[in-house]
């Protein structure tokens, strides 16, 4: 008798599980060596908890999944673990000495298109470093990231590194209609810029404010992205140079500027970063800063972290075993 | 460096075929064999791959290919389909449906999507909503007719077809089709009238979401010559010259 199991779900039978437990080990073992201790959270959360990080409304992974319990809440599966994580240092930290800083290894729930390496029920292994600002938390954040990679033995992976508030700085910093900023952020969102453009052009502004609008999120590679930006969004590349320059060697050169990287979790203030890889179309993970969700729950203290997927990191490494990664062109 | 620096592009078979081999030849790149082997698919040599419109998107999502050129009602369609994904912790969202990056209007290929309706007064449509309160309407993009007639306000029940649409309201399935014309010819010969236009679509250069960042250098001089290319704002090019051909028949 074959019985079906929910779409986007999935067994996972001895010999992957034992590939998988490799990396998850291999993670955990970086995470705790660097002073991440690691935490359980329930899978189910009040809805209304979670909602308090204000991601529902806008973000692209809402809690997807909700049931009612016998005393008629509305219980959510968790999305992510960075909320919940929120809701433990305010609720079980609330005067402890920070920085605070936590690992996990937990699954999550979203309402995807189940795809490869996108399932619904998808396993994250991550670290929250909680009160510790930008840049040192930043760089330490992105260290542990790289080293957490080159234990699992990932080669070829780079780091997109961009800045949530800089497209948003240099809008305001040109004078854009308030009203036409949603329209702007959600083609870049969308990473249309073929719609970006065509919002510009009908914006009303002068052709070389809008060229810059179009051409600076489009911008990506090495320092050099972060050269002769005008004003505003020269104070955001002014932080992600000196997040650069604080970098283990080994990690800076991993690192590609990224000025249009915006995650679509609407809790990011500041610096924000992807993990790439050329055996895998996707990203493998990616972080950033959140530095007023904390406040959002009681605490205020500034905070970053990352979250990578485990399903994604292991078919990224059966890619590059195989070869089938594509080769960059250094 | 080769033509394409590398890149691997997906090109779609059918109607944006001609107009985008002779943008590639217009990089430089070895078109010939391209042009007259219709059976094979994967010419490894220039970095090409082939394949219909609709499947273009699915390779460069996954990043088979690294970048494509498909037609924006293609986009369009999958950009209303379920759910938008999301990468674990939150990736780049979804371009619509798929994380892929829209990155040019090419310009080529133009096409509106319509609403038509068999000739003659009155409108069969409109009568259909005022006696029976629905219209029914045939077409290959159902999400975008459903998203067209829930904006303009009316009930509508919608039938997916695969194959030629204009044979639908011939024949008494429906009262109406949506559909993507150029020229209107295949419309006229079947005595279908345009009723309502309501989308322009354009081939767009799409990308993958890591190979743009990995590959820059190669994709931004892709995108520096392709922008520079007389063919971009060429509007009649011989793809829409062609004629009725939907980008995604």
């Amino acid at each position: 008798m074959i019985h079906p199991i929910p779409s986007g779900t999935r067994d996972v039978l001895a010999d992957e599980m034992r590939e998988m437990r490799a990396i998850t080990e291999a993670l955990r073992g970086v995470f705790e060596r660097s002073g991440y201790g690691e935490v359980y959270t329930p899978a189910l959360e009040y809805e209304a908890v979670l909602a308090r990080a204000g991601t529902t409304a806008t973000a692209s992974a809402p809690p997807a999944y909700r049931v009612f319990d016998e005393a008629g809440a509305v219980l959510a599966l968790r999305s992510d673990m960075t909320v919940p994580i929120a809701r433990v240092v305010a609720s079980r930290y609330a005067a402890a000495e920070p920085p605070l800083r936590f690992c996990y290894l937990a699954h999550c729930y979203r309402g995807v298109r189940p795809q490869r390496g996108q399932p619904r029920e998808l396993l994250q292994a991550g670290i929250e470093l909680v009160g510790a600002p930008a840049p040192q938390g930043t760089v330490e954040a992105l260290n542990v990231l790289c080293a957490a990679l080159d234990a699992v033995g990932l080669a070829d992976y780079r780091v997109g590194l961009g800045d949530a508030s800089l497209f948003g700085a240099l809008m305001a910093g040109i004078g854009v209609a308030a009203q036409t900023r949603p329209a702007l952020l959600g083609a870049l969102a969308r990473r249309d810029f073929v719609e970006l453009e065509g919002v510009l052009a009908a914006a009303g502004l002068s052709a070389h404010d809008a060229e810059l609008l179009l051409s600076v999120p489009q911008r990506r590679g090495g320092p050099e992205v972060l050269a002769d930006l005008p004003g505003p969004a020269a104070e955001a590349a002014g932080g992600m140079r000196m997040v650069h320059e604080l970098l283990a060697p080994e990690v800076a050169e991993r690192v590609i500027f990224d000025l249009g990287l915006t995650r679509s979790l609407g809790y990011y203030t500041g610096a924000v970063f992807e993990v790439y890889d050329p055996a895998l179309g996707a990203p493998i993970g990616g972080g950033g800063r959140y530095d007023e969700l904390l406040g959002r729950f009681g605490r205020e203290l500034p905070a970053v972290g990352f979250a990578l997927g485990v399903d994604r990191l292991h078919i990224a490494l059966a890619g590059e075993e195989r070869g089938t990664g594509v080769r960059l062109a250094r | 460096m080769s033509p394409l620096g590398g890149l691997r592009i997906a090109v779609p078979r059918g109607a944006l075929f001609n107009g985008t081999v002779d943008l590639l030849a217009g990089l430089g790149v070895q078109t010939d064999e391209l042009r007259t082997n219709d059976r094979k698919l994967l010419f490894e040599e220039i970095g090409v791959i082939t394949m219909r419109p609709s499947d273009v998107p699915t390779y460069v999502e996954a990043g088979a290919a690294d970048v494509g050129i498909t037609g924006k009602d293609v986009l369009a369609e999958l950009a209303l389909a379920e759910a938008s994904g999301a990468a674990p912790g939150g990736g780049a969202r979804a371009h619509g449906g798929r994380e892929v990056y829209e990155l040019l209007d090419l310009g080529f290929g133009r096409c509106t999507m319509v609403l038509a309706t068999m000739a003659g007064e009155p409108d069969p449509a409109a009568e259909a909503l005022r006696r029976l309160g629905v219209m029914r309407v045939a077409t290959k993009y159902p999400r975008i007719a459903a998203r067209h007639l829930e904006e303009t306000g009316r009930q509508a029940e919608i039938v997916e077809v695969k194959g030629s649409v204009e044979l639908a309201p011939l024949t008494g399935l429906v009262e109406a089709i949506v559909d993507l014309t150029a020229t209107g010819t295949t419309l006229r010969e079947n005595n279908l009238v345009v009723r309502e236009r309501f989308l322009e679509c354009t081939a767009r250069l799409i990308a993958n979401p890591v190979a743009h960042k990995l590959k820059a250098a190669a994709i931004d001089d892709l995108l520096g010559r392709l922008r520079a290319a007389p063919a971009r704002d060429g509007g009649a090019s011989a793809a829409s010259a062609r004629g009725e051909d939907a980008s995604a028949a």
